[in-house]
């Protein structure tokens, strides 16, 4: 072993330059796509697919006796099948598919839910900022931000002597609370560094608000709004039920006050696909804007 | 007239009724391109000496005069590089720099210039390949180039350094030393270093401020290295002058002014 090892040593260094050679790429699997798709099949798809279909055949049993004030699935699908397959048709001024019910809801909280988000980040930055200011304003929204939504109806009618304009103020009123409260924690978790490099650079209230404040605090700031978007959707159901217009809050009510029940259900899975999607687009939306802010 | 003066100022902080004395009567003048280190035990208030020099916080009595002028608040004349890079995860590189140059050269530069000055600074430090990459793709040592390049693309009158290598590894420490030190042979900056390393502050340095133990901390001595520039850390490792600097500082921080723990 060490007289091989020695001759090794002794023998001269080859000098020829290294070739570079190129080493085949090596072939995709052809199958992984098709894999890809079975796992996730088989794992986000089957389960809740085999749940549903489960939940909906107690139903039918369950709804399905005489005497029982229920519609069964099958009565939602022979009665309001158009509603069911065609989302945005149009007959009349009153007479709109779901989709466009949706839609004017999705409008309202737009405005409503906008106008929180603007005005919370800027007060839960001031709050965040200053010690004063968070003395003095947080125990007054603890407890404004346990006001359920709909007691603040009658005071925005009130106040704007119109359906339309109160149902923005009860969405903006109810989504505002998390979103001032979260930003105001990320505000004060900025690191003492970020603030250093801030003085040292001189960055005015400006800049530091755009440049290091929003960045820094962003993950607290949606967590906010993810939260916020989630209250106003459930509020402005509610809302629309008491303020009439054309959304599908006033749709339900509408549809209990001509005993059409199978609609309600209809109605009542739209709303609860359309919140689900605003909460993942919320969520999906803060991943990337704040992607990169920890490290 | 010397070029940065610190004036018998004192630092005291009030927590309550309680007033610490952290700072006491420090009294030290620096030339301009002076390279100076400070050193002493951890909780001396060292790097409270350096956010005074820097302006952010204030001295209780006393003053600290900039070229005559007393200096009070942050400034981009006296850039910091600070212990741990604090430099912002959510930009570039390229953008960390840039927005210290955007608010000293905004007015003064056109935007053709301020890329170039950007870029002549990363190359300073030798970052120019990573200028797209955001700080947490770059290693430790590199984001503490990075936090060089910061500060010196504000061309300040003094370049701070608060323990800026004390969270790296011993060899990239000892890379980034030699790039400090042909930055300071470049462009003759004045610059001070906070360290509790003593080859550091020994090789570094032209006078290295050895501090007393708090509370109530002043300057206990201050030694001149008397070696010539370029240095090298090879050569000087034998050298009698540097053996005899480090013993100095040495024999000051574990002779006469032993760390006490329980005197925190």
């Amino acid at each position: 072993m060490a007289v091989t090892a020695l001759m090794i040593k002794e023998k001269p260094v080859a000098t020829a330059p290294a070739k570079v050679m190129a080493l085949p790429t090596p072939a995709r699997p052809q199958r992984q796509w098709g894999r890809l798709a079975r796992t996730f099949l088989s794992q986000n798809v089957v389960p809740p697919a085999i749940v549903l279909a489960a939940l909906i055949g107690i139903w039918q049993v369950a709804a399905g006796g005489a005497g029982s004030g229920l519609p069964t699935p099958l009565m939602v699908w022979d009665q309001s099948y158009e509603l069911i397959v065609s989302p945005f048709f149009v007959y009349g001024t009153q007479d709109i598919g779901l989709g466009w019910r949706v839609l004017t809801s999705l409008e309202r909280v737009a405005y409503g839910f906008g106008l929180a988000s603007v005005v919370g980040v800027l007060i839960g930055a001031l709050i965040g900022q200053s010690v004063w200011m968070m003395r003095g304003l947080d125990p007054i929204f603890q407890v404004l931000r346990t006001v359920p939504p709909l007691a603040w109806l009658p005071i925005s009618l009130a106040a704007f002597m119109d359906s339309g304009p109160s149902a923005i103020f009860v969405i903006f009123i109810t989504a505002i609370w998390p979103i001032i409260i979260n930003t105001a924690a990320g505000v004060r978790a900025i690191p003492q560094d970020y603030r250093n490099v801030a003085a040292v650079l001189r960055l005015n209230q400006i800049e530091f608000f755009f440049k290091i404040m929003i960045p820094s605090a962003a993950p607290y700031i949606f967590s906010g709004l993810r939260i916020g978007v989630g209250l106003s959707w459930l509020a402005i159901v509610a809302a629309e039920m008491l303020t009439g217009g054309v959304g599908i809050g006033f749709f339900i009510w509408d549809a209990w006050n001509s005993s059409r029940l199978t609609d309600i259900i209809v109605a009542l899975v739209y709303i609860g696909i359309t919140g689900f999607v605003l909460d993942r687009f919320v969520g999906w939306f803060g991943r990337v804007i704040s992607r990169g802010t920890a490290a | 007239m010397s070029y940065l003066k610190i004036d018998r100022v004192v630092k005291t902080f009030t927590n309550g009724a309680k007033v610490t004395e952290v700072l006491a009567d420090i009294r030290l003048t620096i030339e301009k391109g002076e390279f100076v280190s400070i050193i002493g035990h951890s909780g001396c208030g060292k790097s409270t000496l350096l956010n005074l020099i820097g302006g952010l916080t204030q001295v209780t009595t006393g003053a600290i005069k900039l070229e005559g002028r007393e200096v009070n608040a942050p400034g981009p004349d006296r850039a910091i590089v600070f212990q741990n890079h604090s430099l912002l995860p959510w930009l570039s590189v390229y953008d960390n720099v840039k927005l210290g140059v955007q608010k000293v050269f905004g007015s003064t530069k056109t935007k053709a210039e301020r890329h170039d000055w950007i870029m002549r600074n990363l190359d300073l430090v030798q970052m120019t390949h990573a200028a797209d990459k955001r700080p947490g793709e770059i290693s430790g040592g590199m984001r503490q180039r990075v936090g060089i390049a910061r500060a010196l693309a504000m061309e300040p009158k003094i370049l701070l350094l608060d323990e800026p290598f004390g969270a790296l590894d011993a060899l990239t420490r000892a890379h980034l030393q030699d790039a400090v030190m042909d930055i300071h042979a470049r462009l003759g900056n004045t610059m001070i270093m906070i360290t509790h390393d003593i080859d550091e502050a020994v090789l570094l340095a032209d006078r290295v401020v050895m501090m007393t133990n708090g509370p109530a901390a002043t300057i206990g001595e201050v030694l001149t290295v008397p070696l010539p520039r370029p240095r090298d850390r090879i050569a000087l490792a034998s050298h009698p002058d540097y053996v005899r600097a480090r013993e100095g500082v040495l024999r000051f921080l574990y002779e006469r002014h032993k760390f006490v723990e329980a005197a925190e």
